[in-house]
């Protein structure tokens, strides 16, 4: 009897002894994942800075400013690509700002439910889902002779691609962000503080203007944040209209080449390492700016929901 | 004084009225790029189209059943890497909400979905591509599991955090042990919000064309090794749309075509599943 005792004693523990051991395998895989992000993530910045070092050593802190951008005479400065990268990203934010709102106002305050507004949310979220590519060529084909057009009438040289065209199919290409971001924000204001400016006699666009908008504004301003952050970051679409010149831009009918269109367009045809290493300097300006801005905007709006 | 109100009231239909035309007009580059695109390359589909791969200029019949098959291999390869990783990782987040590893790890997916895709080729040019010696779709995939990853996470963390705790402590106390209770009850509720997160990831990834610049690479003729060369959709549309010729841009166009069908109807039918089973996004 009582070994038939002991060997189940020592068959349970057994047993739980491995069940334990299965559990901690399994603790230690989920943490082994939650790990691996962090490393992926540290490992990015580890590689762009290791690489990029041969260019730092070389062309030092001038690179930011230097403004010429010729391999053939082994002389790189970056100036060209930080402008054409903020101002194509500058200016695709103002013109998609109004549009942005709009419809964050109109999905947020005026219709929040019903077929109507249930048909702009999904088109706002295909617009999203339209490949960046596919824009590229539509605007290449579509766009470019309109801008055409329009350059004539300015009077400057027609070429129709350039920073205005690609800021235009950028403009389209972020207006969901900001807006579906701004649309949940707009919803969360409290109905008290609407309903006691409603009761002494505010109209609604009062109430938009003097309640609303206040109330959401750092919101807001966070959607702006990560569509900028996807403005400066994005290649194909400004990659195929914006013209691809290494030249300082004059002004916004220009073509030009932001820091991802130069590296998509170049990166397999460096064939010198301080080249190569230049753009991925550039490469490394891009990740840690849009790093910075969406880590901002997303801080900006834990802060606004947990408020 | 009823003027003023006259005024004010004025103003504020005004407005409404304003709002509702700049948030319509979202509506028109979105229905004239349909438009242009599936008129312009549904003229081009047919059985060839899907089964030839690309002709040299000035010969006719060509089709892009190279791009077709690396496409659906690159972002199969893609899912089957993200997914088991994004959903464990997702599992940690949800189970670990206020540990300093979680916060760290939230961190860094919050970098890497603002991380730009054409960074995302660099490095993984210099991971794997330059090891291996050569472009491969392997390299590709992998690129893209990384732009897949914080999609995965996300929603399986948010899904899993709704369940209520009164399961995962009713299966705990049945002596279940813990990798049972969390595979076996959390996951399965939390299904239908993973399910979606994932289509969405696959959705986004499909029309990814920068991080394949550096990885795939392209390849004109039809392969499914995966650690040669490999041309998918995005990159035959990119190469054929920026070509000088007519007939290289009819396969861009019926590509895109495809394409874009593709893309909406991942999210189409994601929203359908979200609106079955009443998902939070």
């Amino acid at each position: 009897m009582r070994a038939i005792a002991d060997i189940v004693m020592e068959m349970s523990r057994f047993f739980s002894i491995r069940k334990l051991r299965a559990e901690a395998a399994f603790k230690r895989t989920l943490l082994l994942t939650a790990i691996a992000m962090v490393v992926i993530a540290l490992g990015i910045f580890a590689t762009l800075a290791i690489h990029s070092i041969p260019s730092m050593k070389a062309l030092g802190i001038g690179f930011l400013w230097g403004r010429t951008w010729d391999p053939v005479s082994d002389t790189y400065g970056g100036l060209p690509f930080l402008a054409g990268t903020l101002i194509t990203s500058f200016l695709a934010l103002l013109i998609s700002i109004p549009f942005s709102y709009a419809i964050a106002i109109y999905l947020g305050e005026y219709k929040t439910s019903g077929w109507i507004s249930g048909f702009l949310k999904n088109v706002v979220e295909l617009v999203a889902a339209v490949p960046s590519v596919i824009y590229g060529f539509w605007a290449l084909v579509v766009l470019v002779p309109v801008v055409r057009v329009i350059e004539t009438k300015v009077g400057v040289p027609p070429y129709g691609v350039g920073i205005f065209t690609a800021s235009v199919v950028l403009a389209i290409m972020i207006i969901p962000y900001a807006a579906s971001l701004g649309r949940e924000l707009i919803r969360l204001t409290p109905s008290s503080l609407k309903e006691g400016a409603y009761s002494l006699g505010a109209t609604r666009y009062e109430v938009i203007r003097n309640i609303t908008l206040p109330y959401t504004k750092s919101g807001l301003f966070a959607g702006l944040l990560l569509s900028l952050g996807r403005a400066l970051g994005e290649t194909m679409a400004v990659t195929m209209v914006i013209g691809n010149s290494n030249r300082l831009p004059t002004n916004i009918f220009a073509p030009s080449n932001t820091m991802a269109s130069v590296i998509a367009n170049e990166f397999t045809e460096a064939d010198r390492a301080i080249y190569l290493s230049a753009l991925i300097e550039l490469g490394l300006f891009l990740f840690l700016v849009t790093v910075v801005i969406n880590v901002i905007g997303k801080a900006v709006i834990k802060r606004f929901i947990n408020d | 004084m009823v003027n003023g109100l006259q005024l004010r009231l004025w103003k504020s239909r005004i407005f409404e009225g304003f709002t509702i035309f700049l948030a319509f007009l979202i509506t028109l580059p979105l229905f004239a790029i349909i438009y242009y695109v599936v008129k312009t390359g549904i003229t081009e589909i047919n059985w060839s189209f899907i089964t030839n791969i690309p002709q040299p200029v000035g010969e006719s019949g060509g089709g892009i059943a190279n791009a077709l098959l690396g496409s659906v291999l690159i972002v199969l390869v893609a899912t089957v890497i993200s997914v088991p990783i994004g959903i464990l990782c997702g599992i940690y987040l949800s189970e670990n909400t206020n540990s300093r590893i979680s916060y760290w790890s939230r961190l860094a997916v919050d970098i890497l979905q603002g991380t730009p895709s054409i960074v995302t080729g660099i490095v993984i040019y210099f991971w794997i591509v330059k090891p291996m010696g050569g472009f491969s779709a392997l390299s590709g995939s992998i690129a893209l599991a990384i732009m897949m990853l914080p999609i995965i996470i996300r929603s399986t963390e948010e899904n899993l955090k709704l369940i209520p705790s009164s399961l995962k402590e009713a299966g705990l106390a049945l002596g279940l042990p813990y990798q049972k209770v969390i595979l076996r009850i959390i996951v399965p509720c939390g299904f239908s919000g993973i399910l979606s997160g994932i289509m969405l990831a696959i959705a986004r990834v499909a029309g990814e064309t920068a991080p394949l610049l550096f990885t795939a690479f392209g390849n004109p003729y039809l392969s499914a090794h995966l650690l040669k060369p490999m041309q998918s959709l995005p990159l035959l549309i990119f190469n054929y749309a920026t070509s000088p010729y007519d007939e290289w841009h009819a396969l861009a166009w019926g590509a895109s075509t495809i394409l874009l069908l593709w893309v909406f109807l991942l999210n189409i039918s994601t929203k359908l599943i979200t609106r079955k089973w009443k998902v939070q996004l």
